[in-house]
């Protein structure tokens, strides 16, 4: 009976913090040079994962060791392990173009095509295979209005999406990435290069998505990380110095690292 | 000493100065050609055949014969330098071969119009059996103006910036998709602009059409693509050196339609540029 009892806690446990991504002992390498030491930690599923540190300090090339983008970069090389619901994304067998659909990446710099901005959400739908007509229609829509876009673009879908304002084409880029339906999201400081309301409105729209998608972002912006993270890493200098609830890292940092990161005493 | 504001002044002027005498041969070209030239220049002289040794009629064979010889051109040469340029700035590795085919294309845009035409007169004219015709015409030209369509199209290629890639990567695009959809679109524009330069390039030759495909005299138009024809600067050649007593305006008259010819080619792909660099920004 009571090891009945114990087993059902465990498993319970198990189930309550069950990660969608476990990285074991991951190093990284540009060359010679080592940009990520021995990081190991466990994403949860659908909560927003902030990482912060400061210029340098590796966050950005770990979030690209996720999609494996890091692979585009020749001389690189990845050691260690990254699962995703249970599956070493490494491994030989994965699809690096499958893994990309399932964890979508948003940039620092909006990067949309100079094409319009209905065909720069429809590009991923196209580039896995949808040819009917009105099921791109569909998936655009609904992808604009998941990235809070469709009713200022709704009459202009046709026009170039390079006319669009900074914070508009940062919205596009995101609803470009959710329109393939991914599971996770990066974001590399996504809203660095905008202005505060741009930056209002995708940190409404973070905390939105955060209802249906594993959301991981890279901020320089201390009050950003901490408005909308539920969890929270600091880096310093390839290392995860420290991860906890966001609450606890900005009041009750363990490191003293972090404590003077995070304070504002260096970085 | 000089003080700075002076001698700022004097190297503005000495820089505006030079770039004053880049455009002075140009406009002493077109002024000279216009105005003894464009007494020749009439209805007649560019819809006729010319008769009677080439001293009357008009020059429309030779205008025929270069647009023939540019568009095949274009159309041998854009492909196979579009996709060597896809290669080397896409896919090449760092190694002996990629760097051999570069220092290739290097020489080969340093090769002498005269020796280009003298490989083609032996390797299509009469190795391949081509005999001298438009198909010789157009390799031989084709080999002439690959490099430029290379050089042009690769850099246009790498000006796609690599956001835009890593965009694509992102989504789960393979890297040919990714050339396909978003690198080679973007780069289109620019591509075009290098291939009509080429091929303005191509328009003006003499050398390399001398001995595969320029007729002396053909009051005809060509029939098939192992036909002669005649084309404007071999013709204006003739008509300059070869055969007396022609008039002269229909020298300068020649001239000036193969220069407008070759200023039009040009124009067009300025336009292209100017329309597509105004619809993207980045």
């Amino acid at each position: 009976m009571v090891v009945f009892l114990t087993n059902q806690i465990n498993r319970q446990e198990q189930t309550a913090v069950k990660p969608k991504i476990t990285v074991e002992n991951l190093n990284f390498y540009y060359g010679k040079f080592q940009a990520l030491k021995n990081i190991s930690v466990e994403i949860a599923e659908k909560e927003v994962t902030a990482l912060i540190g400061p210029s340098g300090c590796g966050k950005s090339t770990f979030l690209r060791c996720l999609n494996r983008m890091n692979e585009i970069i020749p001389g690189t090389r990845t050691e260690g392990k990254i699962l995703m619901d249970g599956c070493d994304i490494y491994s030989k067998e994965v699809d690096v173009t499958q893994l990309r659909r399932k964890v979508g990446m948003v940039f620092q710099k909006s990067n949309p095509f100079p094409f319009s901005i209905y065909n720069n959400v429809a590009y991923g739908l196209r580039i896995c295979g949808y040819r009917c007509r009105s099921d791109i229609d569909v998936a655009v829509e609904q992808a604009l209005k998941d990235a809070a876009l469709w009713d200022e673009v709704k009459d202009i879908l046709h026009r170039n999406a390079m006319a669009l304002s900074g914070g508009q084409q940062q919205r596009l880029c995101i609803a470009r990435c959710l329109a393939i339906k991914p599971e996770i999201v990066l974001m590399d400081e996504p809203a660095s290069a905008l202005d505060p309301i741009s930056t209002g409105k995708i940190e409404e729209l973070i905390l939105d998505l955060k209802k249906n998608y594993t959301i991981i972002i890279v901020t320089h912006n201390m009050q950003q990380a901490a408005r909308i993270s539920d969890k929270t890493g600091f880096f310093l200098l390839g290392e995860l110095i420290e991860f906890g609830e966001t609450k606890r890292i900005f009041t009750n940092p363990s490191d003293r690292r972090t404590e003077d990161y995070v304070t504002g005493r260096f970085g | 000493m000089v003080s700075p504001r002076i001698s700022q002044k004097i190297a503005f002027t000495v820089l505006f100065a030079l770039a004053v005498v880049v455009i002075a041969p140009i406009v002493v070209i077109l002024f000279v050609l216009v105005k003894n030239g464009i007494s020749a220049i009439n209805w007649d002289f560019l819809s006729q055949m010319p008769r009677n040794g080439m001293k009357v009629g008009g020059i429309f064979p030779a205008i025929v014969g270069t647009l023939l010889l540019v568009f095949g051109t274009t159309l041998f040469a854009l492909p196979v330098g579009v996709c060597a340029a896809i290669y080397l700035s896409e896919y090449a590795p760092k190694n002996r071969l990629t760097r051999f085919i570069r220092l290739s294309i290097v020489n080969l845009a340093g090769v002498p119009s005269i020796v280009h035409g003298l490989f083609g007169l032996g390797l299509f004219v009469l190795f391949f059996g081509f005999g001298t015709s438009l198909l010789a015409g157009w390799l031989t030209l084709s080999i002439l103006i690959l490099p430029v369509i290379i050089t042009a199209s690769e850099e246009a290629l790498r000006a796609v910036p690599m956001g835009l890639r890593e965009a694509s990567y992102a989504l789960g695009a393979s890297k040919w998709q990714t050339i396909r959809r978003v690198v080679l679109p973007s780069a289109l524009p620019g591509i075009l602009t290098g291939a009509i330069l080429g091929v303005g390039r191509a328009a003006g030759e003499t050398a390399p059409i001398l001995f595969t495909v320029a007729a002396f005299y053909l009051p005809h138009l060509p029939g098939s693509i192992f036909d002669q024809v005649m084309a404007l600067p071999y013709h204006l050649y003739v008509i300059a050196t070869q055969v007396p007593n022609i008039p002269r305006e229909f020298q300068y008259g020649t001239a000036l339609v193969l220069i407008s010819l070759v200023f039009g080619i040009n124009l067009i792909a300025i336009i292209i540029r100017y329309f597509y660099r105004r619809a993207k920004r980045w």
